[in-house]
């Protein structure tokens, strides 16, 4: 045993954490996945071949389009799609009459990535008329899966700003909490257990009912973010609470008050920096608590309003029965984008916990006794 | 076990308070003057409106607004006037409470009818394809959230009428003899209960494994096991009696989130209960009737609670005696 850890040389935690991370092929998928999703919410106008709410009449719940190479006489071509013709009942044919190459960064909408730069070059497109929908088109004629992208724009970052501002209150009140006890931790801890003694999804709504219904989509968002952050701060505070409780005799933070430091500064600098490691994990097992909080509202109709796309309100419209039986692609889209994003942060929440695990040191683990 | 319950009990009197009072300045906070805008209603009477600043002293300052708000609730059950339904809220709310109850209830009995078994299966076949395979279905399950499983249950019956797309009762239900209504409020029931009972199935599953594998290790086991009884016999008379203990506590938590969880499902089936109302009242800007079903929420998550405590201290004398 020590002659293994001889021959390793000290690592850093940082490193440490890393090589565990690695080891857990899940936490690496999901930490991927998260990558991926994170990367096309950025870069969604460019990926998308059509404005947000780009409507086109004639094609309402429009079936996805394949991508052809084979053409009608079993030649091999080019990526394609056929165009179609509206028949009864929003049902299409395919014209094989009619072909449209697939083309790569051809201009269109103009858009501005990352909210600055101006431009109008799209990853791909098809001509007009001809029309492409991977994921279909949805009541009016909107392309599903640019819906699906601009949304992730507002359901992915839902759930990383509600985070990190319920996290701060969290972490604050539940350190001041612990640290200071009397009256200050009886008046944070029972307001903590009024929160969590409400149950969640009624609070919600009844603080929707603080803001008017009728809100600009930005204000909405703000609303939203907002309100899953007043509930959100509570359980954590709670758990922080009983950390502090446990470092506030601790020696390090007596000797930081012989020192004269004060109170805040020993709460922020000292205590808090000691319950990081099981912070990260809450935090990344919390998101996506915050972003269903966001597809449930705007599910039930009072969150973010059409035209604005989000994962909720493309859920709404597909709630009716007409919808599921006909155009199930309306459901299984966003369905699909809402599980795939939850998964990997379950996945990325266990490998971290696994790796930031205290209680294995970095001997036992790293050095493979 | 009295001093006990009545401890407990009074415990839950700030929370109600706090409760109360969260609702009540929520109920202030809401846009616009409401008063003003009932008065503007056609649909709303002079009269209703009248008894209703008279009963909540509604031109009154705030405390004795609060104060007055808190009688009401508490010693007389009267939550206010829904003005969208022409009704006292405590009349709506107690229908919606109802068939809340009637849904947990029902997705209870879905979770458990489905999370032991499973449990025992798992914990008895430990390291097996059925409990590899089952542990795997969990840890996926766990990602879909119940808006989804209830979309896809509706998509379900939809595409195969097997169950009704929503609502609680046929049209004809008042024509129907009792057995048929009741077999007709059930195969409504089906589909949300699904919905409802099967998010937490996934953790309960895995306690009651690990809860009966701890029961499977203990010595009385073996025990029955050397005096050549046979396997079930030793699993389902002698272990799983144990392993259910720690279940019988957990149910009562589980009530209060079954009682949270119905109101997705609740909307997505037009089940017509406590998350419905609530959302139509926050949609007809019917503030007392939004604040009336939260206090209701609350009260059956707090009584969950409670009986969870009570259920946990006839289970274990430390507690009661502590």
């Amino acid at each position: 045993m020590s002659a293994v850890a001889a021959a390793n040389p000290p690592v850093s935690p940082w490193r440490d954490f890393w090589r565990q991370l690695r080891r857990s092929p899940l936490a690496v998928a999901g930490g991927a996945l998260l990558v991926v999703l994170y990367l096309l919410a950025l870069l969604a106008p460019f990926l998308a071949p059509y404005a947000e709410s780009d409507i086109d009449r004639d094609r309402f719940f429009h079936p996805p389009t394949p991508l052809r190479v084979v053409d009608a006489q079993g030649r091999w071509q080019a990526p394609f799609v056929y165009g179609t013709r509206a028949g009864r009942d929003q049902s299409y044919e395919v014209d094989a009459s009619q072909r449209y190459r697939l083309r790569l960064f051809p201009r269109g909408a103009r858009y501005q990535l990352f909210g600055v730069i101006p431009w109008d070059r799209h990853l791909f497109g098809v001509d007009r008329p001809g029309r492409i929908f991977l994921m279909g088109a949805d009541d009016t004629g909107r392309d599903v899966w640019t819906r699906l992208l601009y949304g992730s724009q507002v359901s992915l970052t839902v759930g990383l700003v509600g985070i990190a501002i319920s996290f701060s209150l969290g972490l604050l009140l539940g350190g001041i909490s612990g640290y200071f006890g009397g009256w200050v931790d009886t008046l944070i801890m029972r307001s903590t257990e009024l929160l969590l003694s409400i149950p969640g999804l009624y609070l919600i709504v009844a603080l929707r009912g603080v803001f008017p219904l009728e809100l600009p989509s930005q204000q909405t968002y703000l609303a939203i973010v907002g309100i899953l952050s007043f509930i959100g701060w509570a359980g954590l505070a709670r758990v922080i609470r009983g950390m502090v409780l446990s470092l506030r005799r601790a020696e390090f933070v007596l000797a930081a008050e012989a020192m004269g430091a004060s109170s805040l500064r020993i709460i922020v600098r000292h205590i808090l920096p000691n319950t990081l490691s099981f912070t990260i994990v809450a935090a990344t097992v919390a998101v996506p608590g915050y972003i269903l909080g966001e597809v449930f509202l705007s599910f039930l109709g009072v969150g973010v309003q059409p035209p604005a796309a989000s994962w909720g309100n493309m859920l709404n419209a597909a709630r009716s029965e007409r919808v599921l039986t006909s155009f199930p692609w309306m459901l299984l889209a966003p369905g699909l984008a809402i599980f795939l994003t939850v998964m990997a942060f379950n996945f990325f929440g266990d490998g971290l916990r696994d790796a930031l695990d205290p209680r294995k040191s970095p001997a036992a683990s790293g050095g493979g006794s | 076990m009295r001093t006990y319950l009545l401890r407990r009990l009074l415990q839950t009197v700030p929370l109600l308070l706090g409760i109360s009072a969260l609702t009540f300045l929520l109920l202030q906070l809401a846009p616009g003057d409401f008063l003003a805008t009932m008065a503007e209603n056609p649909q709303v009477s002079p009269a209703a409106l009248d008894a209703m600043r008279h009963r909540f002293g509604l031109d009154q300052p705030w405390w004795t607004q609060y104060l007055l708000y808190l009688k009401n609730v508490f010693l007389h059950l009267d939550f206010g006037e829904s003005f969208s339904r022409h009704q006292p809220v405590f009349t709506v709310l107690r229908t919606g409470l109802a068939n809340t109850l009637l849904l947990a209830c029902a997705a209870a009995v879905v979770t458990w009818a489905l999370a032991i078994p499973l449990g025992v299966v798992a914990a008895v076949r430990q390291y097996g394809w059925p409990d590899r395979s089952l542990s795997f279905l969990a840890f996926l399950w766990l990602s879909v959230p119940e808006v989804l499983s209830g979309l896809l249950l509706l998509w379900l019956a939809a595409s195969t009428g097997w169950f009704p797309v929503g609502g609680m009762r046929h049209l004809d239900h008042d024509l129907f003899g009792p057995l048929e209504r009741l077999g007709d409020t059930l195969r409504h029931l089906v589909l949300p209960a699904l919905t409802v009972g099967l998010i937490p199935l996934a953790g309960r599953m895995r306690q009651m494994r690990s809860s009966l594998l701890d029961v499977l290790r203990l010595e009385y086991i073996t025990t029955a096991r050397a005096k050549g009884l046979p396997e079930s016999q030793v699993i389902l008379s002698h272990a799983l009696r144990n392993a259910l203990n720690p279940m019988i506590t957990l149910f009562g938590f589980t009530l209060g989130s079954l009682v949270s969880g119905s109101f997705v499902a609740e909307t997505i089936f037009s089940w017509p209960g406590l998350g419905s109302l609530t959302l139509e009242a926050l949609n007809t800007q019917d503030q007392y009737l939004v604040m009336g079903s939260v206090l209701m929420a609350s009260l059956v998550l707090i009584a969950g609670n409670l009986v969870a405590d009570v259920l946990l201290a006839v289970a274990d004398p430390r507690i009661r005696h502590g």
